[in-house]
């Protein structure tokens, strides 16, 4: 199975999302086509109700904790309630920031 | 060795009440998620330290397990882990980043 199919299961199974979208931004960075390294999570739950950010992102964190040691490189969180999902986030989902290269940066950055 | 690495860290982060443990440097970031992290901290207008993890690879070995966080960058204040890049920018878009450096900012320059 794809990471990308292990992190959307994993996440189904652990928060009961009334919204969840997996996204491999890998080909947006300095890695192999075809890699399963970047990814960008938007999950909105009832579970994170009264829970502030840093507690939701552990929780989301620890549910994935074997795919980020062994498989993802980056990934990019956005956890929201379904109240402040329909209030704004809905129509203004974040955008990733663009790669700089990571490590592997040249003497001449492109950016 | 590795019990240094955590002494280290501990005590970067107990003297440095705005800390950003990041990829490259504010002014050269070698990561999209370390160079917006820096750009939102840095218009918040108060001083803060930041140590490069490419240059210090047995902290970027280390400090995930410490901080049991995965990824970097690490905002840490007062002593205490905010969040990585996607933390930071929200709180940042609400201006609840802003309160919280400016807060950490003038209990540092009371206790100097």
């Amino acid at each position: 199975m794809s990471t990308e199919a292990v992190i959307e299961q994993k996440l189904l199974a652990a928060f009961s999302p009334v919204f969840l979208d997996v996204l491999n931004e890998s080909h947006k960075h300095n890695v192999p086509p075809g890699s399963e390294s970047h990814f960008k999570v938007i999950i909105v739950s009832p579970d994170f109700e009264g829970e502030r950010l840093i507690k939701r992102h552990r929780a989301v964190n620890a549910v994935l904790a074997t795919e980020l040691a062994e498989k993802i490189h980056a990934l990019a969180l956005h956890t929201y309630t379904e109240k402040e999902w329909s209030d704004y986030y809905e129509e203004n989902t974040p955008l990733s920031p663009k790669c700089l290269g990571g490590g592997k940066r040249s003497a001449t950055p492109k950016a | 060795m590795e019990q240094d690495t955590i002494e280290r860290i501990k005590e970067q982060i107990a003297q440095n009440s705005i800390l950003l443990y990041m990829k490259g440097s504010p002014k050269l970031p070698s990561c999209g998620f370390s160079s917006q992290a820096s750009q939102a901290l840095m218009s918040c207008g108060e001083k803060f330290a930041f140590v490069d993890i490419l240059q210090n690879p047995d902290i970027r070995a280390e400090l995930p397990k410490y901080a049991e966080w995965p990824t970097f960058p690490q905002l840490w204040v007062e002593g205490e882990l905010v969040g990585g890049c996607d933390i930071i920018m929200e709180m940042y878009q609400k201006g609840e980043l802003q309160e919280l450096i400016k807060e950490a900012a003038s209990k540092a320059a009371s206790e100097e």
